[in-house]
């Protein structure tokens, strides 16, 4: 008999990678345009925002979190601006997830406070805190394995669905119209990030790379106002790490504020506007990244070097 | 022979829905003959009736489609399942039998719709308290409550324990010769109506796992943690499988009630519970074509063999331990298709013919490293350990 772990996912054959790809190639340059311009338009939802471009639109306000006698977070208070990249680093043990686990409802604080435009995260249920805007992808990657890219990241869009038990049991028209933009939307995104040839395939069937960039598109699919990536670019090569800096940047284009947690200065450089700096729990510094390459508190915190360009892997 | 089996599934798959459920048609009408074909080796006579026997393997189909959900689709483990099959049989012995002291007399179809929606609110009083617990202590609540309703038989005065209701309400209706079609003694039209009921039940079934709900489910069961953190209402979804899978259950409970005619205390104890587990993980937990076929073999085997009653769980046991070795995802593995309208999705991807969606079990993600390897729990609202308060 065979043995049991490899049964199925490769069984079926292997969808053709040609249908999407060489359509794609087969384009001139005007179609070229208009679909990325059509993809474009589907990724970015529509939202109301009810702070302007620059605006707070995150603020995190004296916020302290002790595990027993560990202070992981010590009065720390930040401000993230709508339309911007906010680097969110520190070494090790800083507490940046921390931090992110606090503003998805992981965790609650302590003392002290989150709001979005206003509105306190601190007590809220996690899956509201993702219906109010605030999506994320975690460190280590953490997608639904038995479902394929494209399920997972309808599963994203299903933060903004309205269809109900009964509903979906009998098929009624909103579930209908919803499955089928759903279906669209999300395939968009996996365009958007890149990795739409291998939409069919189980999320753990994915090389590395593709699973970063999926958990990319399912936070995407919930429409949020806010997006924090804690370390994307985490076993990256160069090149990888290059054209991830660059889909950031394209999501911050499409109208998103995004939060990153990353290690790889030439990552966090390249696309961060501003930068806030924790070291024990502490926040340390905080304004654009060459102000706060230069802090002293920065350089000793890092040990020196750290935090040149050149140094990093 | 994986080749081959492989073959087959990427054949089915690239059929649209409708043309699955006209090949669906000859199969039916397939099973329904059966009876009345009778054919020699498959058949369970001498020993048992064969109609009898096939109505209850038909019965513990249901049953299994059911706790699929539960177990299969939104990955709960409930061992105590047969309290929702006796409260629906329980439920159609209080409102029809003459030994119910309620005092009245509904017809089978009116039973049929408020024996699910009382199964339903038990399903759900149940799930709300329980649900906020993860893994092993649901289990051991689930075991408990169906110990509860067990006692209850035993001990609650008017479910008369031992003794047990007469005459409880069958379907209506005559054969052309005058012969009833549902009656205790021959149970072909009981077994008719059961493939029925399932074929309805599937079609609902396939509704919702190709929705937001079995996607929900089904992501509950991978990552909980992120699921809610996508956006799901995981506390919610999971109510509502334990509420899907009572209410199937209950239906279940009336299927059998009508046709037995008695329901007594004697039906609903731990060991059934274990058969119904046994048949989901047996045939291929997440599989809903597979569990049909783990039940049918949990419940047509040991008529057909007619081994002693001791034996057939040692048998059971046995088989379970070795098909858990070789194959641990059950007979048909877990296969799911979790979109209303996948195929044209990945057809347009990959082209008419491309492969759908390649399905198979994975091993389910497990709570890592930046996530608590238990997230606290969202509904009781607890800070971090010591902080706070
Ligand atoms: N659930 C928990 N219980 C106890 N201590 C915790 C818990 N979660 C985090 N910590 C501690 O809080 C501190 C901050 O951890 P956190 O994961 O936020 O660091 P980080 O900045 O993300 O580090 P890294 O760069 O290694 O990911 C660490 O000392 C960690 O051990
Ligand atoms: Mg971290």
């Amino acid at each position: 008999m065979s043995e049991p772990s490899s049964t199925d996912t490769s069984l079926d054959t292997p969808p053709s990678e040609e249908g999407l790809l060489e359509s794609l190639e087969h384009m001139d340059a005007a179609e070229r345009a208009e679909h990325d311009a059509a993809v474009s338009a589907s990724v970015a939802p529509e939202r109301d925002f009810s702070v302007a471009k620059g605006e707070t639109l995150l603020a995190v306000d004296g916020l302290t979190v002790r595990f027993g006698g560990l202070t992981a977070l010590d009065d720390v208070s930040f401000d993230v601006r709508r339309g911007e990249i906010l680097g969110l680093i520190g070494p090790n043990g800083a507490g940046k997830t921390t931090c992110f686990n606090i503003m998805t409802g992981v965790y609650r604080p302590t003392s002290g406070d989150i709001l979005l435009e206003g509105r306190s995260l601190a007590r809220m249920k996690r899956y509201k805190i993702i219906q109010t805007g605030v999506a994320r992808t975690f460190q280590n990657i953490r997608l639904f394995g038995a479902m394929t890219a494209l399920e997972n990241v309808v599963v994203g869009t299903d933060a903004r669905h309205r269809t109900s038990v009964p509903g979906a049991l009998l098929r009624l028209p909103r579930h209908r119209r919803e499955e089928r933009e759903a279906v669209e939307k999300a395939m968009a995104l996996l365009e958007f990030v890149g990795i739409a040839d291998r939409a069919a395939d189980k999320a753990t069937a994915l090389p590395y790379g593709y699973q970063r960039r999926l958990e990319i598109a399912r936070a995407l699919a919930t429409e949020p106002k806010l997006l924090c990536l804690d370390e994307p670019a985490a076993g990256f090569s160069a090149s990888e790490k290059d054209a991830l800096s660059e889909l950031i940047l394209k999501i911050r284009d499409d109208g998103y504020t995004v939060v990153i947690v990353e290690h790889d200065m030439r990552v966090v450089l390249g696309v961060t506007d501003r930068l806030v700096v924790l070291d024990f729990g502490r926040k340390i510094a905080d304004g654009i990244p060459d102000e706060v390459r230069r802090d002293p508190a920065v350089v000793a915190a890092y040990l020196g070097g750290d935090l040149d360009e050149e140094s990093a892997p | 022979m994986r080749e081959r089996m492989a073959g087959v599934s990427h054949w089915w798959n690239a059929k649209s829905r409708p043309a699955q459920w006209g090949y669906m048609v000859p199969v039916v009408l397939f099973l329904l003959a059966l009876p009345v074909l009778n054919p020699p080796i498959i058949t369970t006579e001498p020993y048992t009736d064969f109609p009898i026997s096939l109505f209850n393997a038909a019965v513990f189909a249901l049953i299994a489609i059911g706790l699929n959900v539960v177990i299969g689709q939104a990955g709960l483990l409930d061992l105590g399942y047969v309290g929702f099959f006796a409260i629906g049989a329980y439920t159609a012995a209080l409102l029809s039998s003459p030994d119910s002291e309620l005092g009245v007399r509904y017809p089978w179809l009116v039973i049929v719709p408020i024996a699910m929606v009382v199964t339903m609110v038990s399903g759900v009083i149940l799930g709300t308290p329980t649900l906020r617990l993860r893994g092993d202590y649901l289990a051991i609540v689930t075991l408990g409550f169906g110990e509860i309703v067990r006692l209850l038989a035993d001990n609650v005065d008017p479910l008369r324990g031992n003794r047990g209701f007469q005459n409880i309400a069958r379907p209506g209706g005559d054969f052309p010769d005058g012969t009833p079609i549902f009656s205790q003694t021959d149970a072909l039209g009981f077994y008719w109506l059961a493939v029925m009921i399932i074929v309805i039940v599937l079609l609902f079934m396939g509704n919702l796992e190709r929705s937001r709900v079995g996607r929900a489910w089904i992501a509950v069961r991978e990552d909980e943690d992120a699921a809610e953190l996508s956006g799901v209402p995981t506390y919610r979804f999971k109510i509502w499988a334990f509420a899907i899978g009572a209410a199937v259950g209950g239906l279940s409970g009336t299927l059998f009630a009508a046709q037995v005619g008695y329901v007594n205390n004697q039906r609903f104890d731990i060991t059934t519970s274990t058969l119904y587990l046994a048949a989901v993980v047996l045939g291929g937990q997440g599989n809903k074509v597979g569990v049909i076929l783990g039940a049918f073999l949990v419940s047509y085997i040991p008529d057909r063999f007619q081994f002693e009653p001791t034996y057939r769980f040692l048998i059971f046991g046995v088989a379970l331990i070795v098909l858990m070795i070789f194959r641990p995802q059950g007979l048909l593995g877990m296969r799911q298709h979790l979109l209303a309208n996948g195929r044209q999705a990945y057809q347009k991807l990959f082209g008419a013919g491309a492969a759908v969606a390649p399905s198979g079990l994975t091993p389910s993600s497990k709570a890592r490293g930046d996530l608590p390897e238990t997230v606290p729990d969202d509904h009781a609202g607890t800070s971090p350990r010591g902080g706070g308060e």
